[in-house]
Formats: C-alpha cells, sequence, structure tokens
C-alpha cells in the first residue's frame, strides 16, 4: 500500500538550465495539497518530473514512494506504482480510440506484474465501469468512441483527464491546472468530481490558480513556489489569501527567490 | 495454356523459345509474347538517370540469378486477408504454379462468372480475354512489363457479368521458396452494374527465401460496377518486387483499391486508375511498413479523364532501422473533366534516425473547375506522446504501438472489409519493435 509520497531537497535542470532548487514536501494518502505560485515559479515541474517526465535532469536530492526512491523507475513503473498525472496539455493520440487507451492502461495500473500481450480486463466488466464512471462526469458515451484528446475541446480534454484519474484510481494525484481553460459550470463539475473521486481518499497535489477547484476540495496544506524552491507552506487559508491578494507579500518576503523567478523568466522568453 | 516442362528456362532467346515450346496456348497469346519479348530485348534496363528510377537503385539486380519454371514450393500458402471469411472460390500458387482451393459455386458458373487460372482459362475463353489482356498495362513501358508480358504462365482471371453482384469475397494466396519466381498476372473485368471483392495475398515461405516478382495487375471496372480489391504483400526481405498496376473505372463505377505492402527487399510499383466515365469514383488506401534495409518505391497516378469523378489516394508508410520508402503521387486532369475532387495524401512515420521517406506529390490540371489537395508529412514518434502513454501505465513498447497502430488507423477506417482491417492491424503490431 502506497501511503507516503516524499520530494527530498530536489533539484532538477533541463538543458542545464536550473528549474526546481531544492524542493521538499511530504505528501500523505488522504491528505490534499495545493501548490501555488507565479508563472515561471517550477510547479509543473515538480509535476512532471514526479511522473518521470524524460527530459528533466534531476542532479540532487530524492522523491521516496513509501521511503523507496522512484527515480530509476520510468513513467510506465511509476503509474503502475500509483502515481498519477492529470495534465494542463494533454496529448491528443490520433486513430487510438479513448475506450481502447483507458482499457490498456487501466489493465497495466489494476495488475502491475502484467507483461506485454497478456489479456486486458474483460472487455464486458471494463464497459460497464467505464459507463458509469462516464455518466458520474456528464460525459456523452460517444466520447469513449473517439480518438484521444483527437479534436477535443479544452473542456473535453480536461474531463477525460479526470475520467483518467477517476478508472485508475492512483494512491497520488498530481492535478495539473485540471480546472484552467473551462467555464463557471464545467469548473463545478470538475471540482466536485475530484472530490467525490479523490479527495481524502488519494494524496492529491493541485496545482490552481481558481479558488473554485480548492473550495471543493479544501488542502491541509498550501505550498508556495517561487524560483524553483517552496519557499511557505500553510494551511488553506493561505490560498485564500493568495487568491485574493496575489503574490506581492511572498515577493517582498523572499526577495532571492523572488529575483531568481524573474530571471527564470527572462530566461524562458 | 498449360505448362508440360519443370526444366528450368533461362531469360534469354533460346531460354523463351523453350518456354514457348513447353506452353500450349491460343496464337494470338504467344504473338503477343513474341512481340513483348522483342520489347525487353530492345528496351535497356531502367537506370538512375531517368527521373522514376532516380531514387530506386536497382544495379544489383541481377535477372539472370533466376529462371523460369523453378520448382514448386513446399511451404502452405498464408491465409490472412479472408480468416475466418466464407469465400466464394479461391486459387493457390506456388512459385508461379496454380492450384484450385475452393471451387467456385455453379450456381455462379451458371451466371456466367468466371474466376480461376488465367493462363488455363486463355485457351477456353480466349476471345473474352483477349479483348482485355495487356491492354491496360502495355508491354512497352519498360523492360520489366515486357519481361513480364513476354514470360507470365499463370495469374488470376476473374470476369463478373452485367448485373451479377457477389457477395462474397474471391481469395488468392501466392508464396515463394528460395530463388523463385513469380510472374502472375492478374485481370479482373467487372461487368457493366456487377460487384466483387478480391482478397489478393502473396508472401514467402520462410524469411530468408530469395526471389523475383514480376508482375501485372489490371483491373476494368465497368458503368455501375463496384469493385472491393486489396492487395497485401508481404514477401520476405530478399524478394525483388516490380510491378505494374492500372484500373480504369467507368460511369458512376467505384473502386475500393487496398495496398499493404509490407514485404520484398526492393519494391517498385507503379499503380494507375483511370477515371473514364462520368461519376467514377476511387478510393485507395495504402499502408507501408518497412524494416533493415528494405526499399519500398511506389508511383500512383490518379488520372481524371471524365468529369464529376471522384478520387482519394491515402498512403501511409511507417519506417524501421535503415529502410526507405519512395512515394510519388500524381493527380492528373484531363481538360474535359471538370468538377473534378481529386486528393492525394501521404503520411510517414519515422521509427528510426537512419530511415528515409520521401514524398513527391504533383498535380497536374487541364481543366479549369476542380478540387484538388494532395499533401505529405513525414515525422518521427513525438516523444511527448510516448510519455503521455507511459503516465498512464504503458510500457514503452506499448506506446510506441499504440501510436503506430493509431497512425495507420486512418487508413483501416475507410477499409470496410472486417477480416482485411484485422490482417493488416496484427501484421502492422507484430513488426513494431523497440523504439530509440
Amino acid at each position: 500500500m502506497s501511503d507516503v509520497l516524499e520530494i527530498k531537497d530536489l533539484h532538477v535542470e533541463i538543458e542545464g538550465k536550473p528549474i526546481l532548487r531544492g524542493v521538499n514536501l511530504k505528501l500523505t494518502k488522504g491528505e490534499t495539497h495545493a501548490l501555488m505560485g507565479p508563472n515561471g515559479s517550477g510547479k509543473s515541474t515538480l509535476g512532471l518530473v514526479i511522473m518521470g517526465h524524460p527530459n528533466y535532469e534531476v542532479t540532487q536530492g530524492d522523491i521516496l514512494l513509501n521511503g523507496e526512491s522512484i527515480l530509476e523507475m520510468g513513467a510506465d513503473e511509476r503509474a503502475r506504482a500509483g502515481i498519477f498525472m492529470a495534465f494542463q496539455r494533454p496529448m491528443a493520440i490520433p486513430g487510438v480510440k479513448m475506450a481502447d487507451f483507458l482499457r490498456h492502461a487501466t489493465t497495466n495500473v489494476r495488475n502491475p506484474e502484467r507483461k506485454e500481450g497478456e489479456d486486458l480486463i474483460p472487455m464486458r466488466e471494463f464497459r460497464k465501469e467505464v459507463k458509469e464512471k462516464m455518466s458520474q462526469l456528464q460525459m456523452d458515451p460517444e466520447f469513449a468512441r473517439r480518438y484521444v484528446n483527437d479534436g477535443f475541446s479544452g473542456g473535453e480534454m480536461k474531463r477525460a483527464e479526470i475520467l483518467q484519474l477517476a478508472m485508475l484510481q492512483p494512491s497520488f494525484a498530481i492535478l495539473d491546472e485540471t480546472d484552467s481553460g473551462l467555464d463557471a459550470d464545467a469548473v463545478r463539475l470538475a471540482s466536485q468530481s475530484i472530490n467525490e473521486i479523490g479527495h481524502g481518499k488519494m494524496g492529491l497535489l493541485v496545482i490552481t490558480h481558481h479558488d473554485k477547484l480548492l473550495a471543493h476540495n479544501p488542502p491541509e496544506y498550501t505550498h508556495v513556489i517561487l524560483g524553483g524552491k517552496i519557499v511557505e507552506t500553510g494551511g488553506k487559508e493561505l490560498a485564500e489569501e493568495l487568491h485574493e491578494k496575489g503574490y506581492e507579500r511572498i515577493r517582498e518576503q523572499y526577495p532571492d527567490a523572488a529575483a531568481v523567478n524573474d530571471g527564470e523568466e527572462v530566461v524562458a522568453t | 495454356m498449360t505448362t508440360a516442362t519443370t526444366e528450368k528456362m533461362t531469360f534469354t532467346d533460346e531460354g523463351f523459345q523453350s518456354l514457348l515450346s513447353s506452353i500450349t496456348e491460343p496464337a494470338w497469346l504467344t504473338d503477343q509474347r513474341k512481340t513483348a519479348w522483342n520489347n525487353f530485348n530492345d528496351l535497356p534496363w531502367p537506370s538512375n538517370k531517368d527521373e522514376e528510377w532516380m531514387r530506386t537503385d536497382i544495379r544489383l539486380f541481377k535477372l539472370d540469378k533466376f529462371a523460369l519454371g523453378g520448382s514448386a514450393a513446399t511451404a502452405a500458402s498464408e491465409n490472412v486477408l479472408a480468416d475466418g471469411v466464407e469465400v466464394a472460390a479461391s486459387l493457390k500458387f506456388q512459385n508461379g504454379q496454380c492450384t484450385v482451393g475452393q471451387t467456385l459455386d455453379q450456381k455462379w458458373i451458371d451466371k456466367g462468372v468466371i474466376f480461376g487460372n488465367l493462363a488455363e482459362l486463355a485457351n477456353e475463353h480466349g476471345e473474352l480475354i483477349e479483348k482485355y489482356l495487356n491492354k491496360l498495362v502495355e508491354p512497352s513501358i519498360d523492360r520489366f512489363s515486357a519481361l513480364h508480358a513476354a514470360t507470365w504462365t499463370s495469374g488470376t482471371f476473374l470476369y463478373v457479368p452485367r448485373n451479377v453482384i457477389i457477395e462474397q469475397p474471391f481469395h488468392t494466396s501466392a508464396v515463394m521458396s528460395d530463388g523463385g519466381c513469380d510472374f502472375g498476372h492478374t485481370l479482373v473485368v467487372i461487368e457493366e452494374g456487377g460487384e466483387a471483392t478480391l482478397l489478393a495475398e502473396s508472401a514467402s515461405d520462410a524469411p530468408e527465401s530469395s526471389g523475383l516478382h514480376c508482375g501485372a495487375i489490371e483491373v476494368y471496372v465497368a458503368d455501375r460496377a463496384n469493385l472491393r480489391y486489396v492487395n497485401l504483400q508481404d514477401w520476405s526481405q530478399k524478394v525483388w518486387h516490380f510491378a505494374h498496376q492500372k484500373s480504369t473505372v467507368g460511369r458512376d463505377a467505384n473502386l475500393q483499391w487496398t495496398v499493404g505492402a509490407l514485404g520484398s527487399r526492393l519494391a517498385k510499383v507503379n499503380q494507375h486508375v483511370d477515371l473514364t466515365g462520368e461519376g467514377a469514383q476511387s478510393h485507395v488506401n495504402g499502408v507501408m511498413f518497412t524494416e533493415n534495409k528494405q526499399h519500398l518505391s511506389y508511383h500512383t497516378l490518379q488520372r481524371h479523364v471524365a468529369p464529376h469523378c471522384i478520387s482519394d489516394f491515402l498512403y501511409k508508410a511507417a519506417l524501421q532501422d535503415s529502410s526507405r520508402t519512395v512515394w510519388r503521387g500524381m493527380i492528373a486532369v484531363d481538360k474535359d473533366a471538370q468538377k473534378t475532387d481529386g486528393f492525394q495524401r501521404n503520411d510517414n512515420l519515422l521509427l528510426s534516425a537512419k530511415a528515409r521517406a520521401d514524398s513527391i506529390p504533383g498535380l497536374e490540371i487541364l481543366a479549369d473547375d476542380v478540387r484538388c489537395t494532395h499533401g505529405s508529412t513525414s515525422g518521427r514518434v513525438d516523444e511527448e506522446l510516448i510519455f503521455y502513454a507511459m503516465a498512464r501505465g504503458f510500457t514503452r513498447k506499448e506506446a510506441i504501438r499504440a501510436i503506430v497502430i493509431g497512425f495507420f488507423q486512418q487508413v483501416f477506417d475507410r477499409v470496410t472489409i472486417p477480416s482485411v482491417r484485422d490482417a493488416l492491424g496484427d501484421a502492422i503490431a507484430r513488426r513494431v519493435r523497440e523504439y530509440e
């Protein structure tokens, strides 16, 4: 049983450029953590590194799942170990039907020892389950027959990500702006669904700019990341403060990190 | 025509004479052969100075390594296209020698349907066959077409009379053994209002078997007729494959032609569809999957002769290792072919840094009121796609396989025969290996 995901003094570079500069974070299953920060602070990077994106190089520190390092594991092994990421910009896979993709993914994640070519979960069982989950998310059944994210609207993509979260039932999920690009109704639906599917059950690391998602999924902890470092950790009132007032206080209080963050932004553009 | 000898015959005047004396056939056919043999002797081998052969090097091809009338293959021929499908009739070819598999039901014979070995049927239905044979693919096109027309000894003849509609597909499978030759000729005639499906596949008996296929396909789809035609070639990577394939499609007629090109060391195929009757339609679906040092060169021509016709050619290729594909497509629209809809597309997925795909689309339009589009793409598998699938628990190999099969899905979506879709999908899934 995966219970604790721990990030220890994590330093990460991409193409020789440092992005994360010593991140510490401990996420216990059942807890919700909000990860907030201005653009370029390293929020998405942290999510992608936890998931195992090959472009990022960990130069120092570790990521531990129940005390075991996962740094040497590929993204597929991490997924099978119970880690999930809902992507900010999910990829389209033309020609691959949502249902086939999900069935394969669900099989692999539920049977982590499955070898390539071994049977997938029975079609009937899978169909029943996916149909239930889709109706919960108010998704048209036709959705399952469409190609993965191919020609999806922003809202459809985000809902498809939540559907995958619902099917894969990970222990830990990183939600990278799963509420962005949606209208008010869609944000409410997404927030409620995440609450039903994961809040209080999974360890959630929520990256968001909006307050709606966190209002439905109140975080035990809020982390503020700036210049590749977590500079402050608080409760849900910290998230509320940042939503209301922005990052001005944080920048003033942590001028060094703010300078790094702004430097990064200059380099990035 | 019947072949009497199993002696090896070489591609010399002497060999040609002994081929002629070994077969019994109508005089017009022998005359055709003689003219074609003269063409063969007169024409040079194509060289890389010819625009069409610039990218396809055949200097290592030596005809004298092969002989006509090679020994029959011992291996059973494949049946992947019609797996689990009840066929109307079937033929099997082993190194070009034909045997009948499933015979045609008497009720179809009574209606005038003809299906069998072209060489034998040339004696029985000489007048009919003479009208069509070597009229679309002229022996004088190049040295390969001449060689084929002079020395072919077996093939498929399918004739569907006026308004006869056959639901069950016809099936042919050809197998070549080491050093084998297959000069098969396919002649399909669907008369006005007729409908049929022909599934043709070819393979080698072993991965190490060398061979030569020098073939021709002629397909006549008359007014209001409908033909679904599938070619799947999965020869060994030691087989030379040269072919001219041409079809003519009449008024309001429909040709759906699916090509699966997986095998051969080097393939040079010219595929040509003429839309000759108003409202004719032709959909061509091509799937290529190459590996090692394979070289597959497909030259397609979709020619609009009559107005209001639709042609839609889609070729997709995935390339592994240092394999190479050449696709050269042309939409030609004659002056009178107004209101033409002509589409051609070629997409290539490079699965290795050493693979190379050349894509040369072209348009020659003489009419002024047409809608023609062409396009091509070549690229590698997007690593972000692989990561996305892996983040969902797919292994890297599973992710690539899913992406590659998805890449071809657009072609499969156009194939209306489930057994063919499955066969092509399986063949491709088997080929996908580790991807660096």
